[in-house]
Order: C-alpha cells, then structure tokens, then sequence
C-alpha cells in the first residue's frame, strides 16, 4: 500500500476493511480494503459492473455489506463486531452519518415538487433542524457558488440537466458534509452540459473538500485527483498517483481498460 | 298540472333526503381518505405484522359486499353490545370499503415514486417517516387525486345503499314517499334526476381538475430542458 505518496494525508476519515457484498449468488465487492483520507480527492474508475455504485452506497448505508467492516471517522459503524459480538448501529446513528456525507447521483434525484432553493435548504432545515432564515440565506449563498443564482426559484423541469445537477451539488453541500460521493455525476449529461458541471467539482477540490469520485472522465480523474483506484468485478485492482496509474499501469487489466476508454474517448472527440 | 303540483310535494322530502346523502358521502369520504391513507402507508411498512395485517383488511372488505358490510355493522354488532344510529353505521360502512380501495390507490402511487427520491432523500439524512411526509407523500398525492376524486362521485352514488339500514337518505325518502303514494314512476324518476344534478357536475368537476392536473404533470419526472 503506497498511501504515504498521496499529496494531503490528513487523518483517515473513511476505511473499507476486507467489505464484500453479494446480490444472491452474483459478488459484487470482494474483500475491498481502501482508505480515503480527510482532504484527498480519490476517483474511482473501472468498466460497468465493477461495483462502483454499490461501493459509493455502501458509504452511506444505502445497501448493507455481508462481511468486512466500514470505518468513518475512525469509528466502525453500521454493522461491525465489538467483544465479539454483532453490533448494528440504531437508524438515528446511521442518519446521522448519512447527514455528513454528501452524495450526487448521476440521475440527479432532484424533488420535482421544490424549487432550486427548496431542494437546497429541505434537509438542513428538517434534518438538520437549522432556522429557516439562515438555511435560505446559506443556500442562496450555494446557488451563487455553483453559478444559478438566477435560477432560485426554478423548479427541476425547467432546468437542462447540467443546471440540475449543479443544484444538486449545493443540496448536498448544504448539510455541510464532512465527505462528498459522486457516481458518475456527468454521465447523464449532453456532452456541452459535462463542462460546467466539473468545474464546480474541481472548485470544490480546489477548496479542499474531501471526494470519493466515480468518473469516467480520465482527464479530470488525471488533473484532480490525488489517487485513483481501479476497480473490476468488485475488487480494488490497482491504485495509485494518477499520473503513475495512467502512463505505467502495473496490472494488465488496467492498461486494457485505459487502453479501451481512451480509444473511445479519442474517437468520439475526433468525430465532434 | 296537478302532477306538476303534486311533483313539487314530494320535493321538500326529497331534498331532505339530499341533504342526508350529501352529509353521509362527505363524512364518509373525508375519513375514508385518512383511514385509507393510513392503511396505504401500513402496506409498506417494514414490519412484517403492520404489512401483513392491512393487506388482510384490504383484501377483505375489497372482498365482500358493502350492502353486507352494513348489514353487519347495523344488525350484527349490536349482538356484542355496539348499537350505532343508522348514520353512523352507514359512514362507517361506507368508509371501511372506501378506504379498503383507497389504501390500495395511495400505494402504487407511493410505489410510483422513482427509487432515486428515495434514495436521495435518505442520503440527506432524512428518517422514514420525514422522506415519506417531504418527499415521497407530496408527490405521490399529486399522482392519486384523480383517483380520490372519482371515488367521491361513486361514494356519493353507493350512498343509497345504506336506505336499507333505515337511514332517511335521498333513496329511502324515495322509498318512502313511493309506497305511501303508489307514485313510483314520478318519485323514482325525482329521486334520479337529483342523483344525477349533483353528480354529475361532480364528475366535471373531477375531469377539469385532472385535465389541470395533466398540464403540471409535466414538472414531474420530465425530460431536462
Ligand atoms: N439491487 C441490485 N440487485 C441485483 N444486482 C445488482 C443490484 N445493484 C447492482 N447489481 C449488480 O451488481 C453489479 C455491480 O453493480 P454496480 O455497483 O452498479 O457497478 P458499477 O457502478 O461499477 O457499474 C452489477 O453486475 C449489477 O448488475
Ligand atoms: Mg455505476
């Protein structure tokens, strides 16, 4: 494990210790061991299948694990063994830790019944229970930051996608997340709409905030991020600095996959 | 002339009825879209005994007659010492089969939700309970009130039923007037023609308000500018 030549190497905040995760007979992660530390920004890649989804959910406890153990903040949670016994956090706890992690999907998920701003404050204000008075100012605040502060009280249907996508980022930023997930939050998105939307997230990582990103996007994946980890049939198969990962990939699969994804990329750049 | 006259008699009964019929209709209606809601929401609860017991009330009365039911409840529970006025026994009738259908209604339009509002609300931190009542119910309401809206129409219409349990609805006046008179073919015809002037502005109603409804459907889970 070469985590030590990552840039920022603050205290861990999150650690996937041997997970594995089955739907019925199909393993979708194999004993995956991975650490992400507070201010690192990690993408993820690997083709379709790989489990990328799943792990981003198990982060947050949108679907449980059979075995290993999850660590946020140095502390075991969801389901882990103390004294040898099987301990499940109460749902209180476990929405408490979802509350500090922010996550983007690559369907939006907007609420098609509030606006822009609505989407914004609905959690800080019934989650997190703050005055509504200072949740709208703070989400107008976000809205300015990802560049709509025109679109405040725009409903989701009356957004492109890129628009939309972008209020879902200041939604997520605003319960103040101590760690962002983002899963392959451009692939929705019409080619000129991808643009825009990275750049907040680059903003973002230039802010510090620390990112789990699951991208297709090799080139923001090669600028932005501080280790990027290679994932196929459900296993962490390669991770390491991009710019060693990219050029001198150390596991055959990696260098297909590269190979693959660049090739298409090449060739549908060249016919745009 | 004289028939004309003798109509015009019979009307005064007959709109006391009306009245009767109206009040039973709403009162039933307004508590079988609470109890059916409820029932909704216990059909997908986590746990299993919640689950398991709103299906079986659903199924159930779905099941069996509402004349039945009304029977039951107005000749058979006083057996075990619950008398209710015939009023009461109708609205209850009327709002245990109602709401049987109606938990169904707000089910698949809970179920209709895409699981990514699900999933993102949760990801906010939301419990269950706040998902359902932010996220999941106003959507989902939005979905059903065609739905609800037409039950009120049939719930207004089904109302006659509970004549039979001697309460002096819009029917049983009918019936009433009817033997008294041997005027079946005019009574008969009065009571219908005021069924249907009530409801079938009713059911206009309902078709504006779906048609209004179809116009801002589009802000749902409509494709990205
Ligand atoms: N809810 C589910 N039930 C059954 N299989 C699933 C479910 N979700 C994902 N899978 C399967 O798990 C595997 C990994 O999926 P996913 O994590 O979405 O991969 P990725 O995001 O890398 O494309 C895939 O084979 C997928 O079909
Ligand atoms: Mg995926």
């Amino acid at each position: 494990m070469e985590v030590e030549i990552s840039a920022p190497s603050g205290p861990p905040i999150l650690k996937f210790e041997g997970v594995s995760k089955s739907y019925g007979p199909l393993k979708v992660l194999r004993d995956v061991t991975l650490e992400i530390r507070t201010g690192e920004v990690v993408c993820i890649i690997g083709p379709s299948g790989a489990g990328k989804s799943t792990l981003l959910a198990c982060v947050n406890h949108l679907e449980s694990i059979d075995a290993g153990t999850i660590y946020f903040e140095g502390q075991p949670v969801y389901r882990y063994l103390r004294n040898g016994r099987v301990v499940s956090d109460p749902e209180r706890r476990i929405e408490q830790i979802r509350a500090e992690i922010g996550m983007v999907f690559q369907s939006f998920n907007l609420f098609p019944h509030l606006t822009a701003l609505g989407n914004i404050i609905e959690a800080p204000i019934h989650v997190r229970r703050e005055p509504p008075k200072a949740a709208r100012e703070r989400g107008l605040a976000l809205l300015g930051k990802v560049g709509l502060s025109d679109k405040t009280d725009a409903y989701p249907h009356q957004l492109s996608g890129g628009q939309q996508q972008r209020v879902a980022i200041a939604r997520a930023l605003a319960m103040q997340p101590k760690l962002m997930l983002f899963d392959e939050a451009t692939s929705a998105l019409d080619p000129e709409l991808v643009g825009e939307v990275l750049r907040v997230m680059r903003e973002l990582a230039g802010e510090g905030m620390t990112m789990v990103v699951v991208t297709h996007e090799m080139d923001f994946a090669r600028d932005v991020a501080d280790r990027v980890v290679f994932m196929a049939d459900g296993m962490v198969v390669e991770e390491g600095l991009p710019e060693i990962l990219f050029s001198k990939p150390g596991n055959p699969r990696t260098r297909q996959f590269l190979q693959t994804v660049l090739n298409r990329n090449g060739r549908s750049e060249a016919q745009n | 002339m004289f028939i004309l006259r003798e109509m015009i008699s019979f009307l005064p009964p007959l709109l006391e009825g009306a009245w009767i019929t109206i009040m039973v209709s709403v009162v039933a209606y307004v508590l079988a879209l609470a109890v059916g809601l409820m029932f909704g929401l216990a059909r997908l609860s986590q746990f299993w005994p919640v689950r398991w017991a709103a299906a079986a009330y659903v199924q159930f009365f779905r099941g069996t007659p509402l004349l039945l039911q009304l029977f039951f409840i107005y000749y058979v529970l006083p057996y075990g010492g619950i008398v209710l006025t015939p009023f009461a026994s109708g609205v209850m009738g009327l709002t245990i089969n109602y709401s049987a259908y109606m938990a169904e209604v707000f089910r698949s339009g809970i179920q209709a939700i895409p699981r990514g509002q699900w999933v993102a609300a949760r990801s906010l931190g939301m419990s269950r309970r706040l998902l359902m009542r932010r996220i999941i119910l106003p959507q989902a309401i939005r979905i059903v009130i065609p739905a609800l809206g037409n039950f009120f129409v049939s719930i207004f219409k089904d109302s006659a039923l509970v004549s039979v349990i001697t309460m002096r609805d819009l029917m049983f006046s009918g019936e009433l007037l009817a033997s008294a008179t041997f005027k079946h073919f005019e009574i008969f015809t009065m009571v219908a023609v005021i069924y249907f002037v009530i409801s079938y502005p009713m059911a206009k109603l309902m078709e504006y308000v779906e048609a209004r409804l179809d116009t801002s459907r589009s802000r749902f889970g409509g494709k990205p500018a």
